[in-house]
């Protein structure tokens, strides 16, 4: 080998990277700026309008911990090469089933749960099985479960109860031992005991009077914290996360290694049904419950957070921890803009922009990665 | 050649995609320590004999003996787990992960914490500098993205992580073919480091240059037929030249051309 360089030695032909490019790579990059962006215009315009109170805080911190819940599915799966336009879809199906079998059949809440969970779980296989299977796209593919999940959603309830909405799940769930796990609350104690010190307010009338105005973690925040260190740990730890990437990199290539393709898009695919039917279980035990219109253009918003957190979205490179920033500028902006007494309306606008510019940058950091080829 | 025993044997290989017969019973032997070049012009079926050797086509009439024993494999994963191994021209790497996730892709190596099993970067990352450096390609890091290196430079990579991976035979799927003359120096050489370590490489290309620069026997493909096996010092470009193309048309495109073909 003539040009060979000695070992060790560098070769003068490797540039080094600045500092700055070098963190211009990285995946949450994105989401790290924006979060800082994010907390400094609302600390600036909203910071007497109480979005930093104890309430508020507690406010967007439960809309981003949704956000992040199906946001850490769909970043693996975008990350494994596919999508899942029926995350909404699943969200509303699985609370309508949980309802129907608990309220509607009379079973046990943790019977219901667990059916729905395995149910969710077989429709996302069958997802990813037939997506693999005929090699279709999975825009495709998944669009058909969005109108057909859909379609089920509202034709069932609608020829069972003869309504939309079906209610009574508080009741259904009390004394049950799986229930609290979605819609309980943690550390009430603690809560109760910073309230005793007067460290945040408490109630001075009515029913709840000497309880804190937050009286515990909801489980909600709890998934979604969990859900994301869990994803982050497998996406960047473990083999199958190696898995995960070559999947989406390039599938035939990782095919070529051994790398069982098939079975990491189609377990991706049944991840994202689990992190949807987490949502709207949880969601259902706070409603008390479940809505044939229930997470409408979650999919989308899923997907939005993902891509500002960083991730391609033709698959091979993205962050868990970047989709989770994407969630909570999307809670915070979304909460804080109401906060601010801004035209919610405007909340769409600005999505639009976040993302058509959060593309553009991820495009260009693409190129930085595989040197401007 | 003569002295050691092959470690493949390939016997009147067939291949029929429906009423297209791709190989019309093709033999070929190959040896460890030896770089067998498979040279034949496009569509002359190279492509398909080394597929019934990685396990991606089942031959449809043939026999194939590996280290002595008849083998039939299911899939690509049973060649390899035999140490067959396969470095396809573009499907070698994935550009976006790094040179170590690409180096380790399929065979993690794992290290248990609990009772749970992770992804061991660490040792990861210096296997994959230890032999990148053995190859003569200086990483800036293990975290540098395949995408940054050269074509010629991915191949080095594949190549690398086959032997590292005891790679017995190694199957090199038209490697020059896209790359600069630089780059292919470097992988001709690459070839040569894997050869003298006893590896049984088997090298398709249609550059006779490229073949004769490293081989030491050469068998061309015509119309899914062998025309044969010739050893290095027996024959000459200009003869390879003209079986790969199946000699007459060649000869009269050849007077036109003045030679330069």
């Amino acid at each position: 080998m003539s040009d060979a360089t000695p070992l060790g030695a560098g070769d003068e032909r490797i540039k080094q990277r600045s500092r700055l490019r070098e963190a211009l790579i990285r995946p949450e990059l994105g989401g790290i700026v924006g979060t800082i962006l994010v907390f400094s215009l609302f600390l600036v315009f909203a910071h007497d309008s109480g979005m930093f109170s104890p309430q508020g805080v507690m406010n967007w911190s439960q809309v981003s911990a949704q956000f992040m819940i199906i946001a850490v599915g769909a970043c693996l799966l975008m990350i494994a090469g596919e999508f899942d336009l029926s995350v909404g879809s699943m969200i509303g199906f699985a609370g309508m089933m949980i309802a129907i079998f608990s309220v509607t059949l009379g079973w046990p809440m943790w019977l219901a749960i667990v059916v729905t969970f395995a149910l969710a779980l077989g429709i996302g296989a069958l997802n990813g099985f037939i997506v693999v299977r005929t090699g279709l796209p999975s825009f495709i593919v998944t669009l058909a479960a969005l109108f057909i999940l859909r379609g089920f959603t509202i034709f069932l309830p609608q020829t069972i109860e003869r309504k939309t909405i079906i209610g009574g799940l508080r009741e259904a769930a009390e004394g049950d031992w799986l229930a609290p796990l979605f819609g309980g609350k943690i550390f009430a104690g603690f809560f109760q005991w910073l309230g005793d010190i007067g460290l945040i307010e408490t109630f001075s009338r009515g029913n709840r009077a000497g309880q804190p105005v937050v009286d515990g973690i909801p489980m909600l925040i709890v998934w979604a914290l969990a859900l994301v260190v869990f994803g982050h740990v497998v996406l960047t730890k473990t083999r199958f996360g190696n898995w995960i990437f070559a999947s989406g990199g390039d599938a035939q290539a990782a095919r070529y290694t051994g790398v069982p393709v098939n079975r990491v898009k189609i377990l991706m695919f049944m991840f994202t049904a689990f992190v949807a039917t987490v949502f709207a279980t949880c969601q259902v035990m706070e409603f008390g419950s479940a809505g044939a219109d229930r997470g409408l253009l979650k999919e989308f918003e899923a997907i939005i957070a993902v891509v500002i957190g960083g991730a391609l979205l033709t698959g091979g490179y993205g962050s868990v921890i970047g989709a989770a920033l994407g969630a909570l500028i999307f809670g915070v902006v979304q909460q804080g803009l109401f906060f601010a007494g801004v035209e919610s309306s405007l909340f769409r606008v600005f999505l639009g922009v976040i993302l058509l510019f959060a593309v553009v940058l991820n495009t260009y950091v693409r190129r930085m990665i595989t040197g401007e080829r | 050649m003569a002295d050691t025993k092959p470690i493949v044997e390939m016997k009147n290989i067939e291949k029929h995609f429906g009423s297209v017969i791709a190989l019309a019973g093709v033999s070929l032997d190959i040896h460890p320590g030896e770089c067998h070049c498979l040279l034949g012009d496009n569509g002359a079926g190279k492509s398909t004999f080394i597929k019934a050797l990685s396990g991606v086509h089942a031959p449809t009439a043939g026999e194939i003996f590996y280290e002595g024993r008849p083998m039939r494999f299911a899939n690509p994963r049973d060649a390899i787990d035999a140490g067959i191994a396969t470095v396809y021209q573009d499907l070698a790497m994935i550009p976006l992960m790094s040179v170590a996730r690409n180096f380790f892709m399929g065979n993690e190596p794992t290290r248990k914490v609990g009772p749970f099993r992770f992804f061991d970067h660490e040792h990861a990352n210096r296997v994959t500098m230890e032999e990148m450096a053995k190859m003569g390609i200086s990483l800036r890091s293990p975290d540098q993205a395949v995408g940054t290196l050269s074509g010629g430079e991915r191949q080095t990579v594949a190549i690398a992580r086959a032997v590292y991976f005891g790679a017995k035979v190694l199957i090199l799927d038209e490697p020059t073919s896209a790359l600069g003359v630089r780059q292919t120096s470097n992988v001709l050489a690459t070839i040569d480091k894997v050869r003298k370590q006893g590896v049984a490489v088997v090298f398709i290309t249609h550059n006779v240059r490229h073949a004769l620069a490293v081989g030491d026997r050469f068998t061309v493909l015509n119309r899914g037929k062998t025309l044969g096996t010739a050893r290095r010092g027996e024959i000459t470009s200009e003869e390879l030249q003209d079986m790969m193309a199946g000699g007459q048309e060649l000869a009269e495109l050849e007077g036109s051309l003045g030679g330069t073909v």
